[in-house]
């Protein structure tokens, strides 16, 4: 039904995906599986035409298909949703579905019946039954996905496309939506299923295609495998990024940060973890596990229901970044850009942003002097390379960018230091650069816990690591059981037993 | 230590720190001034009594009122928000500040503090708003502009309050050698300003959070504190445009400055500072201003029919923004 065959997809000089192969037949369930950053993503844009394939072929029906654009891909039977809706919260599920393509009556007005008729049409082949004229926003996620399913099969898809449909469900949705699943396999439509949790995946699919780093590692029978071999050829072997060597921990130093009850929304999983002094701690699991949400509210960033928590012994709490800064805990956001960098800074303001304190003459204004000289300072003990502190920001390398938000924190005497994603688009040098960087940190007495989404990382980096799943942390490993397979495990099933 | 190896370009580069926040700022100077230049050509030819020394000051005695409210402004839309109630604000302490000393039998300086309290007051509110209410600054202004019109038309019943002491036309009207007081007053507030902007930690943080608000928050900017303080500046400047207001025309008058907002926002925008905030110096402000003060006149002194006037600022302000768009 559907054949890709040699995907490949660079970006300019950096290959994603490096000969991808994926068949899917009619009235199966496919699952995609690897790990964050493998290259599922990717390759179901080139499917969809939203991004174009370097090299490969698509075929459908046995016949080659090359899709400029979005629409083309709708065109030829595609039909994704994707894991963030595309759908218009105040209109209805009848608007949605029929956006763009309304269905008129000759006089050139909405034929709302016609519309309804269809709609109610296509959900009773789902099995579905939900309100058509309330606005979506009020339907459930679920709910929702249903619509966008229904959309997909208004447009007569034939290939499937559900993008984590399962990441936000409660398990009863997660039913209702596994019912809808076997009814479109019913109906021999063919379907995609990315996922991370390895027991929906041995619930509902009937092949499975790994890819791991752009690589395609194979496609097998549910039925053929297990837990734990999905998991190795997830993982696999892989080229090792070199690390900083692990200094020898005291394992009964005092913690620095003790968080005692950390719960992110009422009723979630209650979390505790403590961070020692010269440590690194890695927060590893799945996008959307509640790594960042976590890290944003220790620092009274993001909303929590609970938060208690002890920094060298004495009761704290935040009620926003800056409280952090005064007590010594600082946090170099993910994604850079859009909340590390003051794009329209040059690099000095944007290292002296939080560091006034240090150098004010009078306390009143700015020692533009001893700034320059901080502001150097702190440029070379990260080795920002740049020619002059006035370089506008877009004119450095991610990896610089990042040694400027790192810097910011450098005239402070931080006990605690957040990374969030530290070398997420930087390059081999650049990161072995921030990982030696974090380590030196760490050598002057800082703590630091390090988010990341990549597991050679965490295990490279990390001292100890605490695996997050669905808001909370569910294990905290350390010592010999830093391994990439156990991590994945906890991070995909949040415990050690076989699911299968 | 260190910094002995690069002493040199240390000192070299410590010269000019006098611009050195504003260097990467800077460029958004050259095409108000340039609009400024070519404006006053125009005029020049335009009218053979533009360059008179006592027509210039003029222009800047006209432009004061506008241009201390676009100080305030600017603050605020550096940071990426807007405020609505400038003018309003102003003519609430105008007859405030009148009433007390006219109705209340108050001395004139307490119904000076009595208006700055009005404007410092409303900006709080505002900036309060705004910062911990977390609504949108346009709505909130809007809203503000209404309560305080409506206030001062309850208070003074709609008629101007006059009768007031004479040594207050002074901020009106004034001179200090050939100087107008009002044109004084108000490059104190510009220079006030610009140290503000330029010199303390405070005004790098309003241009931080115009930036990437989100970013400077989590590197430990207290946003909601410095969103407070710049909406009690804008309030600040009302009232001292309240003032100088109020010594022009000798009276509270709660119906003065009807869409003052609008000329103050395209002095900001004239002056290339940019809406979204971040970008911005308050020089453009004041050279923005200018400009705007020098269409008027000019077009004045031409003699275009006043109607026709309001046509053509309105495309010269497009004008410019579209060009200041193409320069960016």
């Amino acid at each position: 039904m559907l054949e890709l065959n040699g995907i490949r997809k660079s970006f300019g000089k950096v290959e994603v995906l490096h000969g991808v192969n994926l068949d899917v037949r009619a009235g199966e369930v496919h699952a995609l599986l690897g790990e964050n950053g493998a290259g599922k993503s990717t390759l179901m844009k080139v499917l969809c035409g939203i991004i174009k394939a370097s090299d490969g072929t698509i075929r459908i029906h046995g016949e080659d298909r090359r899709f400029a654009n979005y629409d083309e891909a709708i065109a030829a039977g595609i039909g994704i949703v994707f894991q963030e809706f595309s759908l218009i919260p105040y209109l209805s599920a009848v608007e949605n579905m029929f956006l763009a393509r309304e269905i008129r009556t000759r006089l050139g007005f909405l034929d709302r019946k016609a519309m309804r008729r269809r709609a109610r049409d296509i959900l009773h082949r789902l099995g579905v039954d939900l309100p058509l004229t309330v606005p979506v926003a009020s339907l459930s996620v679920a709910e929702q996905q249903f619509v966008e399913i229904a959309k997909a099969l208004s447009l007569d898809a034939r290939i499937l496309i559900l993008d984590e449909p399962t990441a936000t469900l409660t398990p009863t949705e997660v039913e209702r939506l596994f019912k809808v699943i076997r009814e479109l396999r019913r109906n021999d439509v063919a379907i995609v299923f990315i996922s991370h949790h390895l027991e929906e995946i041995f619930q509902i699919c009937d092949r499975i295609t790994v890819l791991r780093d752009g690589e395609y590692i194979g496609t097998c029978d549910v039925a053929d495998v297990d837990n734990d071999r999905l998991v190795e050829m997830m993982v696999g072997r892989r080229i090792e990024q070199n690390f900083p060597p692990k200094p020898v921990l005291d394992p009964t130093a005092p913690p620095v940060l003790d968080v005692a009850e950390i719960q992110l929304k009422r009723g979630g999983p209650v979390s505790s973890f403590t961070l020692r002094k010269g440590e690194i701690l890695g927060f590893a699991g799945l996008v959307g596990s509640g790594r960042t949400e976590t890290v944003l509210a220790l620092l009274g960033a993001h909303p929590a229901a609970r938060c208690r928590m002890t920094l060298e012994g004495k009761a704290v709490r935040f009620s926003e970044p800056a409280d952090g800064l005064a007590h010594g805990v600082g946090l170099l956001p993910e994604n850079r850009k859009e909340k590390g960098l003051i794009t329209s800074f040059a690099i000095l303001p944007n290292i002296s942003i939080n560091n006034y304190g240090k150098y004010r003459k009078n306390q009143i204004f700015i020692d533009l002097r001893k700034e320059l000289a901080c502001t150097r300072d702190a440029m070379t003990q990260v080795r920002v390379k740049a020619n002059s502190p006035r370089d506008r920001m877009d004119t450095l390398s991610g990896g610089n960018q990042q040694k400027v938000v790192l810097a910011r924190w450098l005239n402070h005497d931080m006990k605690v230091l957040i990374f969030d994603e530290p070398t997420r688009g930087i390059d081999v040098g650049a990161k072995a650069e921030i990982y030696q960087l974090m380590r030196d940190l760490t050598a002057r007495g800082c703590a630091i816990i390090m988010v990341s989404s990549e597991l050679p990382e965490v295990l490279g980096v990390s001292d100890r690591v605490c695996v997050f799943r669905g808001g909370g942390i569910v294990a905290t490993v350390d010592g010999d059981d830093l391994t990439s397979e156990k991590i994945m495990t906890y991070a995909t099933t949040g415990k050690l037993e076989n699911v299968a | 230590m260190s910094h002995d190896t690069n002493a040199s370009a240390t000192v070299q580069t410590s010269k000019d720190t006098g611009l050195s926040f504003g260097r990467v700022l800077q460029s958004p100077l050259v095409l108000p001034l340039a609009g400024l230049v070519v404006v006053s050509i125009l005029m020049g030819i335009a009218s053979e009594n533009f360059f008179n020394i006592s027509n210039i000051f003029n222009v800047l005695r006209q432009v004061s009122i506008i241009g201390i409210l676009a100080v305030g402004m600017t603050f605020v839309i550096l940071t990426g928000g807007i405020d609505l109630s400038v003018g309003a604000v102003m003519a609430l302490a105008g007859t405030i500040c009148a009433g007390l000393i006219v109705h209340m039998g108050m001395p004139g300086v307490v119904g000076l503090a009595g208006g700055l309290l009005v404007g410092l007051g409303f900006g709080l509110f505002n900036g309060a708003l705004v910062a911990w209410g977390r609504m949108p600054a346009i709505i909130v202004t809007l809203a503000t502009m209404g309560i305080a019109r409506g206030l001062g038309l309850i208070y003074s019943g709609g008629y101007p309050i006059s009768g007031l002491p004479s040594w207050i036309s002074w901020f009106g009207i004034g001179r200090i050698g050939d100087v107008p007081v009002p044109v004084i007053l108000m490059v104190i507030i510009y220079a006030v300003a610009w140290v503000l902007l330029q010199r303390t930690p405070f005004g790098r943080h309003v241009y931080a959070i115009g930036g990437n608000e989100t970013a400077a928050r989590l590197s430990g900017v207290k946003t909601q504190r410095i969103k407070l303080a710049i909406y009690a500046i804008s309030g600040l400047t009302s009232a001292f445009a309240a003032v100088v207001l109020t010594g022009r025309l000798m009276s509270g008058q709660p119906n003065a400055g009807v869409g003052f907002e609008l000329d103050a926002i395209a002095a900001v925008v004239l002056g290339g500072t940019a809406i979204a905030g971040g970008r911005g110096l308050i020089l453009g402000t004041l050279i923005g201003a200018i400009l705007l003060g020098i269409l008027n006149n000019g077009l004045n002194l031409v003699g275009i029919n006043p109607y026709l006037q309001d046509v053509i600022k309105g495309f010269i302000i497009l004008l410019a923004i579209y060009i200041g768009r193409e320069w960016r």
